[in-house]
Parts: structure tokens; C-alpha cells; sequence
């Protein structure tokens, strides 16, 4: 009997929770499907109304901006190629420089050690201005690779491929030697598909990281042609159910993402197997 | 570290050079403009700057709109820590604890975690809207709210705005860390000690303790940095300032005012910050954890 009681006062709390996560959410999604004097009039909606996809379509294809260059799905283009560069970018660096870390042996070790690793001290919020003088300099606003480059320059993956590569026992590098692997065969052949868990986790972590980037955005894209979809919030006009649409889309790509691989994303994050 | 190891020799630095690389022209080049434009003032024009030793440190001390930021930020980071730290656990334990349901309670409770700030702080000005918000009204209702006046109100609508997907992440890591807990030791204090109340704080809590120090700082920083978003698509700074983070105030005094010599000294004083609170979490909570 207690059983039974304290097993249903753990649902009541996690419904409670998990009521305050979607209901929310639903609510502007809710509302996003009615036309906008009924939500002046009626307020925020629980119940679905029928203007889906008259206020969807007309979001996504609307002329948008101060020049009226731009289209809501030139936006999510836009996202969509910051975050997968962000995150293939730092995986990519991240993976190698923890290999290089962890099993070369060096006088050099410390130092290289806090010349990654100092940097997750000062997130990119402490250094804006400086980096935006920086692309400028270089000529890199207005392009993806400004979009991307700085948000990539990050050591957090590094930290988790080196955590991570420290659990790898020592006996495979033995093992790999007495086959004559050299050091680019080891990385190939055996630690890449042995991080696969790792990686998708890290590429993830990174890409919702990338698409949900906002003040980044806001500063170096002075062009309508490169503005993605979250700092596209600050700019968006229109009426306020097509505003609740664009916000509802805005959250698709990284929840989908999260939801689908949230197994692999627990897995690597949490090294466990 | 590793036993066996490769010796050292030209391939180590290909591996590296792609992320040093990065890191240099993009993360060291800008600190160390940082640190010149936090030591030399501009004037207006950008034209001419000369060596101005600390005066940008004491300006900003001497800036009563720094102290209130700073007084701001302080709050919100321990408030958010407090409140998603409390209620993740809860969740975490009972999510733990459940036979039936398990996975769909945690895909559920972990997609927030994806949205982005600047989208929540948008929802958030939803329902705190004067026209159809539900919560500007009910508050309304109880004690007369209003968040462009008072700054208690203010408070309130920020802390609900950051709070929410931060329950996230401390869902996710607490269930993590009770799952790493092994069975056995629950199992042996099962024998030991009847109440699950009293088995929770003296067993399973401080075992959770590397869970909650790690999660302390990612809410901490969270509340630092990630909340630019929901500061800028909320209150902006109302009422007169006081909900302004100390990112936010940098940026505006950088962006609006120009002032690259003040958002310099600004940042400056932020890296101290957040490396007081990373020595201050390995001194002196690191030492008193229990790993199992």
C-alpha cells in the first residue's frame, strides 16, 4: 500500500514537471494556429484553431526584413548551415588536439595543456567586441565562415575527447604498436571508430550550441542575407500569430534533434555504456 | 596519464594545429585586444587612443549603473542555481524512482534543454504581455505586478524566464549522477535505515555531491552568460537598469555607447570573476566532496 502511494506521488511530480515544460510550448503553438484579433480578444489558447496554415505558410515564405530580402526559410538555411559547420568544425579540430594531448609524450604537455584549456574561461560574451574588430580586420563579417569560426573556436569537446580517451585502456596502443600501427593509423583505424558514441554526442552538443547562438549573429551579419533563424526574434515583424508561428518553428530543428539522438547525446556525455 | 605514449615529433602539432589555429587568431588575438582597449581610451571618433593606465577600471567603479549589474547578476546567478538545482533533483529523484514511464518522463523533461534563450525569453514576453499574457494576470491579480515599475516584479518575470529550460539540464545531470550510484549501496542502507527521507540526505545526497558542484558552476555560468538572450528579449534592462546582467550591461556600454574602453575593463573584471569562482570551487568544495 505504501508502495502504491509513494510510486503514484512520484507521477503526480513528474506530471507536474513536465506540465510546466509543454503547456507553455503549447499554449503559443496553440494560439499560433488562430488569427490575431481573436488572441487580442480571447487571450493565449489551449485548443487548435484553423489558421495552421495560412499563418505557417505566409511565415515561411513572407519577404522579411528592413529591405524585404529575406524569407523565413532563408533563415532556417542559414541556421541550419552555421550549426552543421560550428559542430563538424569543432569535432573535427577537437578530436585531433586531444589525440595530440594525450598520446604524444612531451616536454610541452602542461603548457599545451593550459593553452587549450584556459580558453573555456573566457566565453565569447567577455570577448565581442575585440573578435568582431578581429573579422572586421580580416574581412570575415557578413559570410558564414564568420558566422561560424568564432562560436568553433571552443575547448569544451576537446575536454570531453580527452576524458575520454584517458578511460581507453593503455594495452590498445600496446596491442596497435605490435602491429606496426604509426600514430595516423592508431587515430584512424582504432580511436575514431572507437569515439563514434563520443563524437555524435560532441556534434549534438555542438550543433544546438551553433544553431542557438544569438548575440554572435546579431553583431556580425549587418547583411539580411546571412541572418539565421534565432536572432531573426529580435528583427521579426508582423502580426502577433504569425510571430508565435515563427517562434514555434524556431525551436524545431535543435528539439527534434535532441529528442531523436537524446540516447547517443546521454551516452557520450555521460561515458556510459 | 598514459604509460604508452608516442614520442613527440612534427605529427603532434598537425593534429593540434587546427584547433591552435582557431584558437589564436579567433580566442588569443581578441583577449589581447581586450586587454589593450581595457587600458586606453578611444576618442569618439575611433580616430586617436592614447594609454589611460586603470581609469576605465575606476570609471566603472565609480558607475552606480556597474554596482547595480553587478548587485543584479549576483542575485540572479545564485536565484536560478537555487531554484533549477531544487527542482531538478526532485524530478530526478522521482524519475528515478519510477518503474513505468521512465524514458518517455525523461524525453519529456529534457527537451527544453534544446531551445535557445533568446527563444524562451521571447515565449516568456508572452505570458507576461499586458494584453494576453496569462501570468502577467494572475500575478496582476494577486499583488497588483507590474514589471516596468517595480523592480521586486522585474525580478520575478526574469528569474521565471531563465529558470525554466535550466530545470533541463539539472534533470538530465542529477539522473545521470543517481544512476551512477550503485545498487548495492542502496540496497545496504535499506538495511540500515527505514525512512527514505533520512536515507536520501545522508546516503544518496552526498554521494550525488560531484553532481552538484558541477552542476553549481554550469549554473552559474549559465546565469552569467547564456541569459544575454532572455535579458534582451524580456525586461532589456527595465525597470531603469536593474535587471541588467553584467554581459548585458558591457555590451550595450560597448554597442550603444561606444565605449570600447569601459566594455574592455568590463570584461576584465569578468574573467576575474568567473576565475575566482573556478579556483574558489577546486580549493575549497572539491576538497570537501565524496567520490565514490
Amino acid at each position: 500500500m505504501t508502495r502504491l502511494f509513494t510510486s503514484s506521488f512520484s507521477h503526480i511530480i513528474l506530471f507536474i514537471g513536465i506540465s510546466i515544460m509543454v503547456v507553455p510550448v503549447w499554449m503559443i503553438f496553440a494560439s499560433s494556429t488562430h488569427t490575431s484579433s481573436f488572441i487580442y480578444s480571447h487571450g493565449l489558447q489551449f485548443f487548435i484553431g484553423d489558421s495552421f496554415h495560412e499563418n505557417y505558410l505566409r511565415v515561411l515564405l513572407y519577404q522579411g526584413g528592413f529591405f524585404k530580402e529575406i524569407t523565413a526559410l532563408k533563415m532556417f538555411f542559414n541556421s541550419f548551415i552555421m550549426a552543421t559547420g560550428v559542430a563538424l568544425l569543432s569535432v573535427f579540430t577537437s578530436l585531433m588536439a586531444a589525440y595530440a594531448l594525450v598520446y604524444y609524450r612531451t616536454k610541452y604537455a602542461t603548457f599545451l595543456f593550459w593553452l587549450i584549456f584556459v580558453t573555456i574561461l573566457v566565453p565569447l560574451e567577455l570577448r565581442i567586441f575585440p573578435t568582431y574588430s578581429v573579422m572586421a580586420k580580416l574581412n570575415l563579417v557578413n559570410s558564414y565562415f564568420g558566422l561560424i569560426v568564432p562560436i568553433s573556436a571552443s575547448a569544451i569537446a576537446t575536454l570531453f575527447f580527452r576524458q575520454f580517451y584517458r578511460t581507453v585502456p593503455d594495452e590498445l596502443l600496446e596491442s596497435a604498436k605490435l602491429d606496426g600501427a604509426n600514430t595516423w593509423r592508431f587515430f584512424i583505424d582504432f580511436l575514431v571508430p572507437l569515439s563514434k558514441t563520443m563524437i555524435i554526442a560532441m556534434f549534438i552538443f555542438m550543433f544546438v550550441f551553433g544553431y542557438n547562438q544569438y548575440l554572435w549573429p546579431l553583431l556580425v551579419t549587418s547583411s539580411e542575407q546571412y541572418w539565421t533563424v534565432v536572432m531573426g526574434l529580435k528583427m521579426m515583424s508582423g502580426s502577433i500569430v504569425h510571430r508565435f508561428a515563427f517562434v514555434m518553428m524556431s525551436m524545431v530543428p535543435p528539439v527534434l534533434i535532441i529528442i531523436i539522438l537524446q540516447k547517443h547525446f546521454i551516452k557520450g556525455v555521460f561515458q556510459d555504456k | 596519464m598514459k604509460k604508452v605514449q608516442f614520442k613527440s615529433n612534427y605529427s603532434q602539432y598537425l593534429f593540434l594545429a587546427p584547433q591552435l589555429g582557431i584558437l589564436l587568431i579567433f580566442l588569443y588575438w581578441p583577449i589581447i585586444q581586450t586587454f589593450k582597449d581595457a587600458f586606453t581610451i578611444q576618442d569618439a571618433f575611433g580616430i586617436s587612443t592614447q594609454f589611460a593606465g586603470i581609469d576605465n577600471f575606476l570609471f566603472i567603479f565609480d558607475d552606480p549603473a556597474y554596482l547595480t549589474a553587478f548587485k543584479f547578476t549576483i542575485i540572479y546567478s545564485f536565484v536560478i542555481t537555487l531554484i533549477t538545482g531544487a527542482i531538478g533533483l526532485l524530478l530526478a529523484v522521482q524519475a528515478n524512482k519510477v518503474i513505468h514511464g521512465k524514458s518517455a518522463y525523461k524525453t519529456l523533461l529534457i527537451w527544453p534543454y534544446a531551445i535557445a534563450p533568446a527563444v524562451v525569453g521571447v515565449m516568456a514576453n508572452y505570458f507576461f504581455s499586458e494584453r494576453f499574457g496569462l501570468l502577467y494576470h494572475l500575478f496582476s491579480d494577486l499583488w497588483g505586478f507590474n514589471w516596468y515599475e517595480s523592480v521586486f516584479d522585474a525580478y520575478i518575470y526574469v528569474i521565471i524566464a531563465g529558470s525554466w529550460k535550466q530545470i533541463s539540464a539539472n534533470f538530465i545531470f542529477f539522473l545521470a549522477g543517481l544512476q551512477a550510484i550503485q545498487v548495492s549501496v542502496i540496497e545496504a542502507s535499506m538495511i540500515d535505515c527505514k525512512s527514505s527521507f533520512r536515507r536520501f540526505w545522508t546516503i544518496t545526497f552526498p554521494l550525488l555531491m560531484p553532481t552538484t558542484f558541477f552542476l553549481i558552476i554550469i549554473n552559474i555560468t549559465y546565469a552569467f552568460f547564456d541569459t544575454f538572450g532572455i535579458i534582451d528579449t524580456t525586461t532589456i534592462g527595465a525597470p531603469s537598469g536593474e535587471t541588467r546582467t553584467l554581459v548585458y550591461k558591457a555590451y550595450m556600454d560597448g554597442f550603444r555607447g561606444l565605449d570600447l574602453g569601459s566594455a574592455g575593463a568590463q570584461s576584465i573584471m569578468m574573467m576575474l570573476i568567473v576565475l575566482f569562482i573556478t579556483i574558489f570551487q577546486f580549493r575549497y568544495i572539491e576538497g570537501k566532496i565524496h567520490y565514490n
